[in-house]
């Protein structure tokens, strides 16, 4: 056997306690949905592994109701100090339980558990402690002083970082001073559930987190209910326009973190050998299902040959398969739609003329799968330079002059965020300024932290995630 | 820059790759050209690649060619013959609980212990035909290098005559960060020749590099691409008496550097990381990047090296415990 061919290292789903049907989370009970109940599929197997309740309106009315009464009642008048004690609590307890929720996300969403239990996992504690300091500090938060929680916080997460998602939501929410309902993404509703058992075991008050499980219609009831004040959603652009309509004429606030096509910049004197790994880490993280990827990589016409030599040669040594392999670089699809729509993308690349290109690997024979793949020749007028798709798929474009790379990478109806290769500082700080995206990174990628804001520009949504600014997203200014 | 195009030495490898009219110009321009190194990238990959988990069978495999890749080293002041004896016993039978037990590839120790060293292997010495164990000495005035050429020369001379199947040398990292690369280069040249033997074939030459004290992983790039130029067949992390020694990004970006000259040349360069890994855990990081930087084909002792002391017996415990189900403890295999 080649060394290569690590034998396998799987984790073991022994650490999960599920149950086989989950019911919504409201006012601290769990209650049955007035819909049809739905199944989540494993992505990697295609085995069922819950049925969720489906929330009606008369569902999301209650919970909108059990979120009021918390706020008026317990939540909003609690201290900032006691607050933050939850969660707190509710942080040290994600952290104990951070193998198990490793191991539910990759099972639920099909991303390689390296990827749950070293980057997902973390955050999500990391978050919830980042907010939980901010609870009793909010006069500092830049709104004055004694500012206040808007109400009740209607918040709707994507599939792609289930559990990380209502992080951002719940904790600077909370922290504020808000009670939330929540709606999961269907194909990924079960972190939430075990993250509704966290806050049972925190003895989080009842009514101050409420979830409701659903389809689309759930979501937009939710947003659309008259008892919400703020609402926040991460999705795609198309749902975010929707909601602003719904939402527009109403006092509701709102936040949206939409799509987005990144475009990952290598100029010539790049760190070359750290800039390969940039680009994996910019696609092929979580498969590419990431609204910040690096989807669109633009490199200096001097270096092009050698950049994608080098880097097909380390798209060879991705390791795809059993996303619960500790080995594994690159897992599962979410979903058959998913894949259906990067399949027809990429068929759509090459019709275009582009050369598209996948390193020789063998696909599970179950599950929802797509090789790492990259699509050279592509113009900027290219399908797949445009339009996000949602995959491991790099799209690569080529530019002379920095002028050029900063207007190519400004070129697209998104601003979500972009990245930077260059030894030269001075370039760097040039073209970081010139780029209209919320996050630009410079010699790193993917990179996130509750300390830094997130969010985006022109089609990406507005509003931003983290540090100070995200705080302010959940707060007004105090009656002077 | 306006420097003196002082003429170098002539090494086969420099002269193919930077022109006929070798300078000092020539090669400060071409190491200065190199792509640049970001440390937190660097760190980061070698970081990942540290995650491997490493399971059943391929840990199997693993530890048998760890035990191949060993240089097992003893480099004190207070070495004697006896130590010495002892060394090469320990390198004839690392496990006396299994006879199967594979043989690290060579015995590294001072250039006057040498004689001793071949003196005990007896017919298990491989006498610079690859058969068996080598003897590799240490050289240039290890470990600091400060000393004059001629001692340096003579020093290597010495043990090469005295049987060494492998010259472990220091650069002179004094000169290198006074950016006197050409004096750096010069030496290794100069080494190289050393190295001949009487019936024309060569020792094979270690470039340790001392990694610790050039410090940044820019010098670290540019010191493996002098030395590699300059004749090196393999490129060494450090002398084990600085801190930090063998770290896994240094040893990550060296063999990023033995890739890229594959990548130039079609010619196979070694890498030894030395000092401060001392367990098979650890040890396996370091497979894990050598195959997943430079491929399968680096996992031989002619291209990987490890120069360790205290490794081999943590990697015997974690053989046995592999075959008998249990950890049998630090008395259960034998000191040298």
């Amino acid at each position: 056997m080649a060394f290569l061919d690590y034998a396998p290292a799987p984790e073991s789903t022994s650490i999960l306690n599920l149950r086989d049907e989950y019911r919504l989370f409201i006012g601290g009970e769990w209650v049955a949905g007035g819909g049809t109940p739905f199944a989540s599929v494993s992505p990697s197997t295609e085995r069922q592994i819950a049925t969720f309740a489906s929330a009606d309106e008369g569902d999301v009315d209650a919970a909108v109701r059990a979120a009021r009464t918390a706020f008026e009642q317990v939540w909003g008048p609690m201290s900032g100090r006691d607050r933050g004690k939850y969660l707190f609590r509710i942080a040290r307890i994600l952290q104990e339980r951070a193998r198990e929720l490793a191991v539910a996300e990759t099972v639920d969403n099909g991303k390689p558990i390296r990827e749950t239990r070293d980057a997902d996992v973390p955050l999500v504690a990391q978050w919830f402690f980042h907010c939980a300091g901010w609870a009793d500090k909010l006069d500092h938060v830049g709104l004055g002083a004694r500012p206040r929680p808007h109400g009740v916080a209607a918040q709707v997460i994507p599939w792609n970082f289930p559990l990380l998602m209502l992080a951002w939501k719940v904790a600077p929410a909370l922290a504020a001073g808000n009670t939330v309902v929540l709606k999961p993404a269907e194909t990924t509703p079960l972190t939430a559930m075990l993250f509704a058992e966290v806050c049972e075991q925190a003895g989080l008050p009842a009514g101050v987190v409420n979830l409701v499980t659903g389809a689309g219609e759930t979501g937009a009831a939710l947003v659309r209910h008259p008892g919400v004040d703020k609402v926040a959603f991460t999705g795609s652009t198309a749902v975010g326009r929707e909601i602003a309509k719904a939402v527009a004429g109403t006092d509701k606030k709102l936040t949206l973190e939409l799509g987005g096509k990144g475009a990952n910049i290598v100029f010539d004197d790049a760190p070359l050998d750290q800039a390969i790994e940039g680009i994996v880490d910019g696609i092929f993280f979580n498969q590419g299902q990431v609204c910040c990827a690096g989807s669109r990589l633009l490199v200096q016409e001097s270096v092009h040959d050698e950049v994608m030599d080098r880097l097909k040669e380390r798209m060879a040594t991705l390791r795809v398969g059993d996303p619960l392999d500790k080995n594994t670089d690159v897992g599962a699809i979410n979903s058959s739609e998913q894949l259906e729509r990067i399949t027809r993308l990429v068929a759509q690349g090459a019709a275009e003329g582009g050369d598209v290109w996948s390193p020789a690997c063998e696909l599970p024979a179950e599950g929802y799968w797509f090789a790492p793949t990259v699509i050279t020749g592509v113009e900027a007028s290219s399908t797949v330079a445009r339009e996000e798709i949602f995959g491991p798929v790099l799209s690569v474009l080529t530019f002379r002059t920095p002028d050029e790379a900063i207007a190519k990478a400004n070129n697209t109806p998104y601003g979500l965020s972009a990245g930077i290769w260059s030894d030269k500082g001075s370039r760097v700080l040039a073209v970081a300024d010139k780029l209209r995206a919320g996050v630009v990174w410079t010699n790193t990628f993917n990179k996130f932290d509750p300390a830094s804001p997130f969010g985006g520009y022109k089609e990406s949504g507005y509003g931003r995630e983290g540090g100070v600014q995200g705080m302010q997203a959940y707060l007004k200014a105090g009656e002077r | 820059m306006t420097e003196p195009s002082a003429a170098l030495a002539p090494a086969e490898r420099a002269v193919q790759l930077l022109g006929g009219d070798l300078s000092e110009v020539a090669l400060r321009r071409h190491l200065q050209g190199l792509p640049a190194v970001d440390a937190v990238g660097l760190e980061a990959r070698a970081a990942k690649l540290g995650t491997r988990s490493i399971k059943t069978s391929s840990k199997q495999a693993a530890l048998d060619l760890i035990i191949r890749m060993i240089d097992l080293t003893t480099l004190q002041g207070a070495d004697t013959r006896g130590k010495v004896r002892s060394l090469v016993a320990k390198a004839l039978v690392p496990d006396v609980s299994d006879p199967a037990t594979p043989r690290p590839a060579a015995v590294c120790v001072y250039g006057d212990m040498v004689g001793n060293a071949v003196e005990a292997l007896g017919s298990a010495w491989s006498a610079g035909k690859d058969d068996g164990i080598n003897v590799a000495a240490v050289a240039t005035a290890f470990p600091a290098g400060r000393a004059s050429l001629q001692v340096k020369l003579q020093d290597t001379r010495d043990a090469v005559d005295a049987g060494a199947d492998e010259i472990d040398m220091v650069i002179d990292r004094g000169a290198f960060l006074e950016g006197n690369y050409g004096l750096v280069f010069d030496e290794i040249v100069q080494t190289k020749e050393a190295c001949r033997r009487a019936d024309g074939t060569y020792a094979h030459l270690k470039v340790i590099l001392e990694t610790g004290e050039l410090v940044t992983y820019d010098n670290v790039r540019r010191a493996s691409w002098l030395s590699i130029l300059a004749g090196g067949d393999f490129i060494k992390t450090s002398t084990g008496k600085v801190q930090p020694a063998a770290t896994l990004p240094v040893t990550l970006l060296m063999l990023q550097v033995v890739r890229d000259w594959e990548r130039l040349s079609g010619e196979r360069i070694g890498v030894k990381p030395a000092g401060g890994i001392a367990t098979a855990k650890d040890a396996i990081k370091y497979l894990v990047t050598v195959a997943e930087t430079c491929g399968e084909a680096w996992l031989d002792p002619h291209l990987f090296r490890f120069g360790a002391s205290s490794l081999l017996n943590d990697v015997l415990q974690q053989r046995q415990k592999l075959s008998t189900g249990h950890y049998s403890g630090p008395d259960y295999v034998t000191i040298d």
